[in-house]
């Protein structure tokens, strides 16, 4: 039974690996047509495209591990809320043009310092995903980086949006840091390292940049938690999904 | 007909372009990994430029045609995420006729050598992000044209 539980935290870990990925991915193409610049709207749709096709990668493994012959598109497309094991920060509607830039600077940060310890995954189908990520994540947290700073050293106006992207959104941040016993078995499998040992070496890097921008990092440590575990999600995530799985919800089964 | 021979198989698949940048093949492009006979079933090796590149589906599908309409009956198509693919495997010829159609190819310095179009060193970046995943924005300050650069990973 062992073996059973290891896999069964081995599909826990990657759903929450790629219903991240998925989410955000969802929520950054949500921009595609509206973005402040054309420069912007494009570079918003390539990071989306990273995303989506990082969660292939992610629930493509995950329905292998699972076993249950299920593919990248069923776990997208035909689970709800419940089943849901993102961080409730990707899921949390848009806002302004600034918010959604800090938003992925948070994630864009987070993600950088965890594929690269995944790169060294004892798991190697891990490793390689990751590794394959780890490329194009460098690209995105380059970017999101520039525009917090660009924004948040910038004019009045857009240094009191900024400022108030940070405030909104840091109590969604302390739950990608957050273990249970699934992070616990992957740590004891030597697959992903616990979330917690992300931390310093992610403040690290937040402190840098939000310095630069000018912004202050929020002092309270208080968050929110639910996402990763599937306790309970934001009610945003329900609305995200009516129009995400819209198609399989009106034609079930439909292919292209 | 008898079994074409890999280097056979080479040349084949460097005669299909790459769907978004049609001036180069997916040889040039530096995606096929690798091409082996197993008895009668070929297998070929693809790893993807960018994880979400919408292209990918397309170059799969250019590649069994291609490689149906020359014969082959028994053909399996492998994806390979490791080693990550790198900018490095893009071929001189590649490399040239992207130049030459007005995309500068990547540089180890992680910007254009020159304009495409007019050769001028007074270089200055628009986006990270291009029309495609692979493709940064540039512009000349000397010809004063926006060009493609095709971005370093």
């Amino acid at each position: 039974m062992a073996g059973k539980t290891n896999d069964d935290a081995l599909f826990q870990f990657l759903l929450r690996m790629g219903d991240n990925s998925l989410i955000l991915g969802h929520r950054v193409s949500e921009w595609c047509g509206l973005s402040p610049v054309l420069e912007e709207d494009i570079a918003l749709a390539n990071t989306a495209l990273d995303l989506i096709g990082q969660t292939q990668f992610w629930l493509g493994l995950a329905g292998e591990v699972e076993g249950k012959g299920r593919t990248a598109d069923d776990l997208a497309f035909l689970r709800d809320a419940w089943d849901f094991r993102n961080v409730l920060m990707v899921e949390l509607p848009n806002g302004d043009f600034g918010q959604t830039m800090m938003r992925q600077f948070l994630y864009d940060a987070w993600s950088q310092v965890m594929v690269g310890r995944l790169i060294k995954s004892g798991d190697k189908r891990i490793a390689d995903i990751a590794e394959k990520a780890s490329k194009e994540v460098a690209y995105h947290v380059e970017r999101s980086a520039d525009t917090v700073v660009g924004l948040g050293d910038g004019s009045e106006e857009s240094h009191a949006r900024m400022q108030a992207a940070i405030d909104y959104l840091w109590p969604y941040v302390g739950e990608m840091f957050d273990g249970d016993e699934v992070d616990a078995a992957m740590v004891a499998a030597g697959i992903a390292p616990d979330p917690a040992s992300l931390r310093e070496e992610y403040d690290a890097l937040v402190n840098k940049v939000l310095s630069e921008a000018t912004l202050k990092v929020p002092t309270d440590v208080f968050h929110h938690k639910g996402g990763r575990t599937g306790y309970m999600h934001t009610e945003h995530l329900g609305h995200l999904l009516t129009s995400m799985q819209w198609l399989q919800r009106a034609y079930p089964g439909a292919t292209w | 007909m008898g079994q074409p021979s890999v280097d056979t198989i080479w040349d084949w698949l460097d005669q299909v372009p790459d769907p978004e940048i049609p001036v180069i093949s997916l040889v040039d492009l530096g995606i096929i990994r690798d091409v082996q006979w197993e008895g009668d079933m070929l297998n070929v090796t693809v790893t993807p430029t960018y994880s979400g590149c919408p292209a990918t589906t397309i170059i799969n599908l250019d590649i069994q045609t291609a490689l149906r309409e020359h014969g082959i009956e028994k053909l399996t198509l492998h994806r390979q995420l490791s080693p990550a693919w790198t900018t490095d495997w893009l071929t001189d010829k590649g490399k040239a006729a992207l130049e030459k159609f007005g995309i500068a190819p990547p540089s180890a310095k992680g910007e254009p050598e020159r304009c495409p179009n007019c050769g001028g060193h007074d270089l200055e970046r628009t986006s990270q992000f291009g029309s495609t995943p692979c493709k940064a924005l540039w512009r000349c300050r000397d010809c004063l044209e926006p060009f493609d650069y095709f971005k370093c990973i």
